[in-house]
């Protein structure tokens, strides 16, 4: 950043940084931040009382296995919806990735919403269509996950090396025998790639996406919570900290065994 | 040539590894469907195409009265300021203990290769605090908050504050550390304090990356600030999950049209200035 030597991108600096303060100030001026509930003298206590309802976490049986069957579920919603998008992916990375065509721009931008609305929020829409539950969750996840990797997809169709392509066209093979036999294999590490990358954040996604009442932990944790059953919420609570755990080391541990 | 080819029988030699691994595919899935209430026919269940219909059919128009509009922007920007509001937070929260993290700053290092066990565990410690406390998602952290402080937009702001101090404090500490550290060696070994170390000899490499991580957060907060609006930590999140529960497609529409603008205008100025960093 060779700042100093540059008088003109210096002003910018100063401009964009007073442009971020005001943005700060404005932000604190305009949100009412309940300071006085933090720092009032019972504030710390109510809080302390509100945190030691958490321990000890429900570890009894009958209830861990039910939280079992939620990590369960929510392994399941999180591995179909992302076989369901890569599978729907993959058929529209079919027009989004030919050239100059009407059906090129408008799977395009159908691609762009699924992708711009946040999981949550097609997880809140799907609960009204389909109602409570897991499969709610899994077509929120499908549907935000097709957006994400039909993009990637027909990005990598676009890149991919034509040779063997017109090998096969030049001996007068087919178009559906030229995707299938050239296109396809080629094609498909990097979509599995691309998936296997998904599922890791779909994984993570689906412990949360309960809280609209689409299935999963989160589901049984909004529950707890409403029922003010503290002890139970937090062994939601571990068993979710526990799958972003496992889910990291795993994920390190795999591209550290891929990239050796 | 090709007579020759459409004559000879269309054999494919791996067909047998395809239908084994098809087989196990769905021997695979089958369960995970179970599972997961996979019940595709509820889509086409008459009651809820019915409940669909009228919910999406309300998209269009979407609800643009000047009334509305304002109702929509307000949620908006009060999105965006507690997005800002708990980055500012949080960055005052990292830094420290980002200080404390970081490897480059031990002087019981200095002329070897380990630390001292105190400061080696010190560090570990917070190191694994971090890990733990950044494995929470955020949304759960709000959903919490929520109950301490009630509903609204405190909620939203102490959640950003806490989950994304703990993400922001782990990776500035690991952009530091990887950076060139003899500078900072140089000065501490002769004599200079800890801090004087880190403001002159680490800081002005790693300045343009550590901001140009902090942008993309802010970025980053902005759309979880949006999804913590579902479970009540106010802005356009809130304001989506109201218009949802009473079935108003037209404010969803009109909310996510402007939620994608929202996201969209961040990505613009987030990209600029971090590309303007290099």
């Amino acid at each position: 950043m060779m700042v100093r030597a540059d008088p003109g991108k210096r002003l910018t600096l100063v401009a964009v940084s007073l442009g971020f303060l005001i943005l700060v100030v404005a932000s604190f001026a305009s949100l009412d931040l309940q300071w006085s509930e933090l720092t009032e003298p019972g504030a710390l206590t109510r809080m302390g009382d509100f945190l030691k309802g958490f321990s000890p976490p429900d570890t009894s049986a009958a209830f861990l296995s039910r939280v079992a069957w939620a990590t369960l579920q929510t392994i399941a919603i999180s591995l179909l919806s992302t076989v369901l998008a890569t599978l729907c992916a993959a058929i529209l990375a079919l027009p989004a990735s030919r050239p100059e065509t009407t059906g090129r721009v408008v799977v395009r931008s159908v691609l762009n919403f699924l992708r711009a609305v946040p999981e949550l929020i097609w997880a809140a829409i799907f609960v009204i269509a389909v109602g409570l539950g897991p499969f709610a969750g899994t077509l929120a996840l499908a549907a935000h996950t097709t957006g994400v990797l039909g993009r990637l997809f027909g990005d990598t169709l676009e890149n991919l090396p034509q040779a063997s392509v017109r090998a096969l066209r030049d001996n007068g093979v087919g178009p559906t025998a030229r995707f299938l036999y050239a296109t396809l294999p080629e094609a498909l590490p990097q979509y599995m790639t691309y998936a296997l990358y998904r599922w890791e954040n779909n994984i993570r996604a689906a412990t949360i996406l309960g809280i609209v009442g689409a299935g999963g932990l989160g589901q049984l944790l909004f529950y707890y919570l409403s029922l003010f059953q503290m002890n139970r919420a937090s062994t939601v609570i571990l068993a979710m900290i526990g799958i972003v755990l496992v889910v990291d080391r795993l994920s390190y541990e795999a591209r550290r065994w891929m990239t050796r | 040539m090709s007579a020759v080819i459409e004559n000879a029988p269309i054999r494919d030699p791996a067909w047998r590894g395809r239908i084994t691994m098809a087989i196990i595919a769905v021997a695979l899935l089958w369960p995970l469907g179970r599972i997961s209430e996979f019940k595709p026919w509820l889509l086409l269940d008459g009651q809820s195409i019915s409940a669909a219909r009228v919910f999406l059919g309300g998209f269009f128009p979407p609800r643009v009265d000047s009334e509305f509009l304002l109702l929509a922007l307000r949620s908006a920007w009060i999105t965006v300021a507690i997005a800002t509001a708990g980055m500012t937070l949080a960055v005052a929260g990292a830094i420290p203990l980002a200080l404390l993290g970081m490897t480059r700053l031990s002087v019981s290092a200095i002329g070897r290769r380990g630390m001292d066990r105190l400061p080696y565990l010190l560090r570990q410690v917070i190191r694994g605090g971090l890990v733990v406390a950044r494995s929470l998602p955020e949304v759960v952290v709000a959903l919490l908050f929520v109950r301490i402080v009630g509903l609204g937009p405190s909620a939203g702001v102490w959640a950003i504050a806490i989950t994304y101090c703990a993400m922001l404090a782990k990776v500035l500490a690991e952009i530091v550390d990887s950076n060139d550290g003899r500078p900072a060696a140089a000065l501490l070994t002769n004599g200079a304090s800890r801090l004087g170390a880190f403001l002159y000899g680490t800081l002005p490499q790693c300045a343009a990356e550590l901001v140009s991580y902090l942008i993309y957060r802010w970025e980053c907060a902005i759309r979880a600030s949006v999804v913590m609006g579902f479970v009540g930590a106010g802005g356009l999140g809130q304001q989506i999950d109201a218009s949802v529960q009473m079935m108003a497609g037209n404010e969803v529409a009109t909310m996510l049209v402007l939620f994608i603008v929202l996201v969209w205008v961040a990505d613009a100025v987030s990209t600029r200035a971090r590309r303007w960093l290099g």
